[in-house]
């Protein structure tokens, strides 16, 4: 093996990403991006969202999808998790329950990619949601 | 939760919660004293005494959305098996500190897990804040500050999925020099 990355190495990789990247621009105006929230309270870490969110930041680098992955709380529905609001741009969010990597491959290919609906989709009041975001 | 990074990936989240501008999380392995530490502290926003001492009470949250809160308790009960404890101190404006200590060789101690991917996780979902991370071994301590990565990064966000993969296996070879238990 070879000597140990160090924040010196950092500088470097950052060079090589910044020359083929234009994500940071659009970055900075998310709402034309799809956005990912998966929830990661205890009851969704239990469920394991972290492989779940990892999959996702993963995939979307793979699949060339430009996308934002970011965490959320608990939105009350504990007994679906993990859980996952997706929100495509210009639209209003719908949030899946029990996703595991299997299901987040489907909710890739067929909603993010092609706005088609995919089973196992927790019904919510909009409203609600956006309450539950306030709240934490 | 299968391992002690999923914990402190929950605890840390009651940081953010919190507000935290900084977030500290802290493990020291000693094989001499047969001592495993985690410690996570915050600067967030604090608990009052009477909500600090039940916090490790499954029916006591600060949510809205459900009735339990089984984030500390479960952390608690894991220490406790292995003869452990959980200790938590904190000031309202000042900030929380949450102190776990499990016996390093115990059957019932809880594998580490993947620390690196949890620390990059909570890095990159939450850019605003300041995350710093230090593993001290007998051998030698590995330190991790989102500044000085952010100072490196000159503007580029951390949540770049090539730095994600960067940071992750960055953080595993550091452990692995300074021979962490797991």
């Amino acid at each position: 093996m070879g000597q140990v990355k160090s924040l010196a190495d950092l500088r470097k990789i950052k060079d090589d990403l910044q020359g083929k990247m234009s994500l940071r621009e659009n970055s900075n105006n998310p709402e034309s991006l799809v956005q990912v929230r998966v929830a990661m309270a205890t009851c969704g870490i239990a469920s394991g969202a972290k492989q779940v969110m990892d999959f996702f930041i993963e995939e979307f680098e793979k699949r060339n999808i430009q996308a934002v992955v970011t965490q959320t709380g608990c939105m009350g529905y504990c007994f679906a998790e993990p859980t996952v609001e997706i929100t495509l741009p210009g639209q209003a969010p719908v949030v899946y329950g029990y996703v595991d990597t299997r299901k987040a491959d489907d909710i890739i290919e067929k909603y993010i990619k092609n706005g088609e609906l995919v089973e196992g989709i927790i019904p919510v009041n909009y409203e609600t949601i956006e309450k539950n975001k306030e709240e934490r | 939760m299968k391992d002690l990074s999923l914990h402190i990936l929950d605890i840390a989240q009651n940081s953010i919660s919190a507000k935290a501008g900084t977030i500290e999380v802290e493990i020291t392995e000693n094989v001499k004293s047969d001592l495993y530490s985690i410690v996570i502290k915050d600067d967030g926003i604090g608990m009052t005494p009477e909500f600090a001492a039940k916090a490790t009470d499954p029916y006591v949250t600060s949510r809205t959305t459900r009735k339990v809160g089984l984030g500390l308790p479960l952390l608690k009960q894991n220490a406790e098996r292995t003869g452990g404890s959980l200790k938590i101190e904190s000031e309202v404006g000042i900030g929380t500190k949450v102190t776990t200590s499990f016996s390093l060789s115990n059957f019932d101690r809880p594998p580490l897990g993947d620390i690196a991917g949890t620390i990059v996780l909570l890095a990159a979902a939450n850019l605003k804040t300041r995350l710093i991370y230090r593993h001290i071994t007998e051998i030698s301590t590995f330190i991790f500050d989102t500044n000085e990565i952010n100072e490196m990064l000159d503007g580029m966000p951390l949540s770049d999925p090539g730095i994600i993969r960067f940071l992750k296996e960055m953080i595993n070879e550091n452990l692995h020099e300074i021979k962490i238990a797991g």
